[in-house]
């Protein structure tokens, strides 16, 4: 299929004349679909900047991403500073550096866990909806009547989610962060006797608010990475139940693997910046 | 005035749409016809912008808006009105809402002026008193109206209806096809009606154009082209397959 590459939604097409091998389809392919996601950013970016996003969109989308995803969360969050917690001790217990546990739960959960875990559990909830919902929309000719209805679909289906998704995986990200702290405190002084007064004292000196800070910045480049991961996926998905299907399944494992690679990154780069502060 | 001209169209190896060329006058009403997977939809999806040509043009009032972007689209498309082959229905939204989108989203219509034209849209389509159902609790045919109820409350000045009587019993749609001649009467619109159903185009067209191979192969009036001997024509109006094609 051939199509000018500045098209609509923007919907592009891969140019296969000429390309043979798997090789060059494949690099195509991914080329293709780098740029697409790309205009697709851009139009999002420039729809911000121009267009007045509608308040009640934005709660509908606040309420559905954030609101809804808490229990999951949650939970995630409680078990994984409780694990932590457990195997911080067994380690840290054998050169008699048991008060250091929270410290480490702390530190741990604030910069890397609370983020990371949160933004995949966003991502499988959150992400799979938004493709499977846009996708559905797009076979079924609701987003061309949209389009009739002079409405931009990034206006009215993309940009309430990617704002939405970017303000509630920070706030999710802080209760995980809570909970998991508060979780590892139980299991710690109530269930493996480590004092509590020192295990505090060490860990409020040795959690910086950087790591906070850091915790945060990465959940908010995870929102817009689970967002218009699943967004775009869904807006480009193929044709019938198999195609929404497709989309589902490639939102959620592109975003997770975007959200651990970024990851990486984040940390290096974050270190250095809030290093300065 | 819609004036397409020379448009092309290719998907993969099927060359969709050959060198269309076709006015639509203000006020009239018109009907596509052709076969099954012959381009009529992949045409008006061009006419309304929703597609791209590969080639050639389509003017709106004089404007060509093959090249346009999407948002230079947004404003030529309130021109337009149109009723999806499924009626493209929101489906987490009501039927008031669904009615009511585009003069919600233009935010200077009081909630008591948006409630009276959606009722009054309703009433057009004889569907009054369905506010507040969700589309999953509609028939097709009601879909079908209530669709239609949304692509005129904004007063549009074409309306478009892709395969309107598609997948209706007789009944039903010749009651959508006198709904498409009172709405075209009464609000002065110019109807463009794509269709393979021969009593919707002896019902609404006052002008037929048919699409064969990537074209238009002739256009008149539906007396016209019942009457017409060329054995394309005659074939497709009168339902009669060609022994050539009953290769499976």
């Amino acid at each position: 299929m051939q199509g000018r590459l500045a098209s609509p939604i923007p919907v592009c097409y891969p140019v296969r004349r000429g390309m043979t091998s798997v090789p060059a389809k494949v690099i195509n392919s991914v080329l293709t679909g780098l740029g697409c996601f790309s205009l697709m950013v851009a139009e999002v970016v420039r729809s911000l900047m121009t267009q007045r996003l509608s308040g009640r969109d934005l709660l509908h989308q606040l309420y559905f991403i954030g609101v809804k995803s808490q229990t999951v969360v949650l939970v995630t969050g409680a078990f994984t500073g409780m694990v932590l917690c457990a195997q911080t001790y067994f380690q840290f217990h054998k050169v008699k550096m048991d008060t250091a546990t929270l410290a480490v739960v702390s530190v741990s959960m604030c910069g890397e866990l609370g983020p990371v875990l949160t933004a995949l559990m966003v991502a499988g909830r959150v992400g799979a909806s938004m493709a499977a919902e846009l996708g559905t929309m797009r076979v079924t000719e609701q987003i061309d009547a949209l389009r009739t209805l002079a409405t931009h679909p990034i206006d009215y289906l993309v940009v309430p989610r990617v704002v939405a998704t970017m303000i509630a995986v920070p706030l999710l990200t802080a209760e995980s962060i809570t909970i998991g702290i508060l979780a590892a405190y139980l299991v710690g002084v109530h269930l493996l006797q480590i004092d509590p007064g020192y295990s505090i004292v060490n860990m409020l000196r040795f959690t910086d608010h950087r790591d906070v800070l850091m915790g945060f910045i990465k959940a908010f480049f995870f929102g817009g990475i689970i967002a218009t991961t699943g967004c775009y996926k869904g807006m480009h998905c193929g044709q019938g139940a198999e195609g929404v299907g497709h989309a589902t399944t490639e939102a959620v494992v592109y975003a997770s693997i975007a959200i651990l690679m970024s990851n990486f990154f984040l940390t290096l780069l974050l270190t250095r910046l809030l290093a300065l502060t | 005035m819609i004036e397409v001209r020379q448009l092309k169209k290719r998907f993969r190896d099927q060359q969709v749409l050959d060198g269309v060329d076709l006015t639509i006058e203000n006020g009239e009403s018109l009907v596509i016809i052709g076969r099954s997977g012959g381009g009529k939809s992949v045409l008006l999806k061009h006419i309304v912008g929703l597609t791209h040509p590969d080639e050639g043009q389509v003017l709106v009032d004089g404007q060509d808006i093959s090249h346009l972007n999407e948002r230079e689209l947004l404003g030529v498309r309130r021109k337009f009105g149109m009723l999806f082959q499924s009626a493209a229905l929101f489906d987490s939204l009501t039927v008031e809402e669904n009615i009511s989108f585009v003069l919600s989203r233009e935010r200077n219509h009081t909630p008591g002026e948006i409630a009276r034209r959606v009722a009054e849209a309703l009433d057009m389509v004889e569907m009054p008193g369905i506010q507040k159902k969700k589309p999953a609790e509609l028939s097709g045919g009601m879909r079908k109206r209530v669709g239609l109820a949304r692509a005129i409350i904004y007063r549009p000045e074409v309306v478009f209806y892709d395969e309107p009587t598609t997948g209706l019993d007789p009944v039903v749609s010749d009651s959508i096809d006198k709904l498409i001649v009172r709405v075209c009467d009464r609000l002065k619109v110019t109807t463009v009606v794509i269709t393979h159903d021969m009593r919707s185009m002896q019902t609404v067209g006052r002008r037929v154009a048919m699409l064969h191979h990537g074209r238009i192969y002739t256009t008149g009036t539906p007396q016209e082209l019942l009457a017409v001997t060329d054995p394309v024509v005659n074939r497709f109006v009168r339902g009669i397959s060609d022994e050539k094609e009953h290769t499976f």
